[in-house]
């Protein structure tokens, strides 16, 4: 296996691609009681249109999702979820609008419990009446996400933004959307999407390196397969299909979330490279640290939540900034003003030297957290990227690159606003 | 992982973890106060007033500035409810010393302290600037709670089911008390609540425990210790408050609704036995194996997650449960229905076995996390209990069948609550 250290921050990474594709990353924890594994397909809630030898496929909106849930179910009668919890380990899956992930921690019988996730993961069962009873347990989840002003605010967000892009749905689709997915959508994208040629494996244990591969050679077909080619619609206009989107629900104050469109770099270290220029230039502008969330905050207009950050997902980038505020209309404005302020001055060096600093002893703890740092080493698989080469990055990366970045990308024509309103009370 | 127990003043202790595995460090400071409606909202905005400004750093400005330089150290306000016990204080993290090669935790400690006893006052006051954002700030966080419903109703279940008692109060107060926040008698309550809480600090990281105690001793010297609070706990009651069961209901406008109920663990509160109860609860509604789970929602697709929890220093158990409103009475039915099956043992042995494994590895994991054996030693200082997470992991390991269905026989329940949506099922908001 191949071995990267990183010595400053004590931790290595070892790295293989297996014979059939798999793409395989272990970082060894020998000191720990407890192990974390994630076996990711590079398959989310985006991934709606894609090629099968010469046809292009359509799938409804939930299925990468859908999918998640019944694979639990194993050909025994048996449901993964509970023979991983019967043996203590705290098993879960998540879908976002690029990738599934199904994950386990536990601090006991790590062989074991990799062994039943690489199986349960790689065997599909679906029959028809357990996926009905599905589409119930799911439209559950699909309401209760409905009620819930973070989300609602991302979409709608979303939709302003994107013209065509499949983001602008829900990763879980809708009641209507579900009721058309049936066994053999599920079978058939199992098979495009979950073989290991499109899979990742990272997992932070005790065990050797070599013995976690020895086990996923063992479990998982040998054979590689295709990558499946996605396509997410037209190619889409730098600037927001529609600046604002205002709704209400039941909330006590306005929730807002402002985004931008951000053409991602090209897989590698430039993408990367791109992060953390992000993550350092939307530190130094809006962080906790910087002077305009401290205007704002005294000014009462934005509360303690207020945050910005990237979302990378169905093959588009996006600059976010958000949180609750009685004039989102004015935080939008003060942020613009303060990202013109870049453009014209440059970002302050001692300010950026510090942000440096901070987000160095950021990601130094954020290496304690198993979890955290499995689904970031998918990320990296997936975007083609070393993940801890980012600690080099940091001292590398320029405030002129940094300012370059917001200015490039935060300005009034390139926003679009969500806003999730109270509901008024004449209503 | 080698822990000592100090009392650096009187009245305050430090649990101190001295542990290389880390590369995060963690430091707590908790003051221990009454929870009551009428100083529970001062308690609350007390730790966020206190972090605009020391004497030492004046504003945010310097603040985060002096973090930023501390490799981006993060100094959180904590308010926190444990029973009728209102912990507040600060939460810290930070890069270990032994990680970066350079000292961190001293220069930290030094800024944690300086916010708690030496705050930035004008004409010997709190400011009355950083007193009146931090009041609005308290209040919107009040009015906040309606905006994760699934919370909320857990919390509106245990203030009409508590009415009576002090737990009641909401951890950040109620409005009408926050409104009433002013600086000049913050400035008092501030002083008192400083020379009277009992103290807890906690710190996990790669300095030897002296050290530690050495350098906080040192930063705390002048705080004031006068005569302590000395009745500081809960108080648990065992039985329902009417003889049936009472039902609230309140109307939102979402589309599904929160069912919340709450019970009493009874009698057995006398002299608890405490992992019995948290294998109960895991069998019947604290893990993805428990009977909650399995029944409720993946048997009979009621609703998209039920399940229940513990409060063991109130002696309560609250399950919440997310459900169409039309599925009410069924959903209900099958939560008392499973909670008789524990009581009548019905349940494996492989139920039994599958609860145990889950709640030792949580324990087991959480010698892996500084967050979370932080929450672990301050719950445990309150309870005055010693087990370390390993040893009572080890305790639930032996807990019997016999042990599990007394725990369930026991408990009474008192309310249930259900905030019922109004929209129509086609009118998303999305």
């Amino acid at each position: 296996m191949e071995q990267f250290e990183y010595p400053r921050v004590g931790e290595t990474v070892y790295c293989e691609t297996l014979e059939n594709g798999l793409r395989l990353r272990v970082v060894c924890k020998p000191d720990f009681q407890r192990s974390f594994a994630v076996f990711a397909a590079n398959y989310g809630g985006g991934d709606r249109r894609f090629r099968l030898g010469d046809d292009w496929i359509d799938t409804p909106a939930g299925v990468a999702h859908f999918l998640e849930h019944k694979m639990f179910d194993m050909p025994d009668g048996d449901d993964a979820l509970f023979a991983l919890s019967r043996a203590g380990a705290e098993p879960n899956a998540f879908t976002s609008s690029d990738i599934t992930a199904y994950h386990f921690e536990c601090t006991r019988d790590f062989e074991d419990n990799l062994r039943t996730l690489l199986r349960f993961v790689s065997t599909p069962y679906f029959t028809p009446e357990s996926v009905q009873k599905e589409q119930g347990i799911i439209g559950q989840e699909i309401r209760m996400g409905e009620d819930d002003p973070d989300y609602a605010v991302y979409v709608n967000l979303m939709q302003c933004l994107y013209a065509h892009n499949p983001i602008r749905e829900s990763v879980a689709g809708t009641v209507e959307s579900i009721a058309e997915i049936t066994s053999e959508t599920l079978y058939a994208c199992h098979k495009v999407f979950y073989n290991p040629s499109n899979m990742a494996l990272c997992v932070v244990c005790a065990l050797p390196p070599e013995r976690v591969a020895e086990i996923a050679r063992e479990m998982l077909p040998a054979a590689p397969g295709p990558v499946p080619e996605i396509d997410y619609g037209p190619a889409e206009a730098p600037l927001p299909c529609r600046a604002e989107k205002r709704v209400e629900m039941a909330v006590s104050a306005p929730q807002f979330l402002l985004g931008v469109k951000v053409t991602p770099a090209e897989k590698g270290l430039p993408l990367l490279r791109q992060k953390i220029v992000a993550e350092l230039a939307l530190r130094a502008l809006a962080g906790h640290s910087s002077k305009l969330y401290q205007d704002l905050y005294k000014e009462g207009l934005v509360t303690d939540d207020f945050g910005a950050d990237m979302d990378y997902a169905s093959g588009v980038a996006t600059l976010l900034a958000g949180g609750e505020s009685r004039d989102p209309e004015q935080v939008r404005d003060r942020l613009l003003a303060a990202a013109e302020q870049v453009r014209r001055d440059g970002l302050d060096r001692a300010v950026f030297e510090r942000t440096r600093h901070a987000a160095y002893g950021a990601w130094l703890r954020g290496l304690d957290r198993f979890d955290g740092m499995c689904i970031d080493l998918v990320d990296s698989v997936f975007g083609e990227y070393p993940l801890l080469e980012l600690f080099s990055l940091l001292d590398e990366i320029t405030p002129e690159e940094c300012a370059a970045f917001l200015a490039g990308h935060l300005t009034a024509e390139r926003v679009a606003l969500s806003v999730i309103d109270p509901v008024s009370k004449e209503a | 992982m080698q822990r000592t127990r100090t009392e650096l003043l009187p009245g305050v202790w430090l649990t101190a973890l001295h542990t290389e595995k880390f590369k995060t460090g963690c430091l707590s400071v908790s003051l221990l106060t009454q929870l009551t409606r009428e100083t529970a909202a001062m308690n609350a905005v007390l730790p966020f007033v206190l972090r605009r400004g020391s004497t030492r750093l004046p504003d945010m400005e310097a603040i985060s500035a002096a973090l930023d330089d501390l490799y981006g150290a993060v100094i959180s306000p904590a308010v926190r409810k444990l029973g009728e016990v209102q912990a507040i204080g600060f939460f810290s993290t930070f890069a270990d010393d032994r990680a970066v090669g350079e000292p961190v935790f001293a220069p930290l400690a030094r800024e944690v302290c300086a916010m708690l006893i030496a705050p930035n006052t004008h004409g010997g006051l709190l400011r009355q600037d950083y007193v009146t954002r931090e009041r609005d700030v308290l209040l919107d966080r009040i009015r906040g709670r309606i905006n994760d419903k699934r919370s909320y109703s857990v919390e509106r279940l245990t203030e009409l089911m508590c009415c009576y008692e002090d737990y009641s109060v909401s951890h950040l107060g109620d409005e009408e008390t926050a409104g009433a926040i002013h600086y000049q008698k913050l400035t008092r309550h501030y002083h008192e609540v400083l020379a009277a809480s009992p103290v807890e600090i906690f710190y996990c990281g790669s300095l030897a425990a002296k050290d530690v105690a050495r350098i906080l001793t040192d930063l705390l010297s002048s705080m004031p210790r006068g005569e302590l609070y000395d009745d500081i706990g809960t108080d648990i009651r065992m039985n329902a408050v009417e003889e049936d069961v009472r039902y609230f209901e309140e109307e939102m406008a979402v589309t599904q609704g929160k069912l919340a109920i709450g019970w009493r663990l009874g009698d057995q509160m006398d002299d608890p036995d405490l992992p019995a109860l948290r294998v109960f609860n895991a069998v019947y509604g604290g893990c993805v194996t428990s009977k909650l789970f399995l029944n409720v929602r993946e048997k009979l697709s009621l609703c998209y997650y039920a399940g229940s929890r513990l409060d063991l220093h109130k002696g309560l158990m609250l399950v919440s449960s997310g459900i169409e409103v039309e599925n009410y009475d069924r959903a209900l039915a099958e939560i008392f229905a499973q909670l008789d099956a524990v009581r009548a043992g019905d349940f494996t042995d492989d139920d039994l076995e599958a609860a145990k494994r889950c709640l030792a590895s949580d324990l087991r994991a959480a010698l892996d996390s500084p967050g979370a054996l932080e929450s672990y030693w301050l719950s445990r200082s309150l309870l005055g209990l010693d087990y370390d997470p390993a040893e009572l992991a080890a305790l639930i390991e032996e807990v019997e069948r016999a042990q599990v269905i007394a725990a369930a026989q026991s408990v009474v329940c008192d309310a249930v609550y259900f905030l019922r949506g109004t929209e129509a099922e086609d009118d998303g908001t999305v």
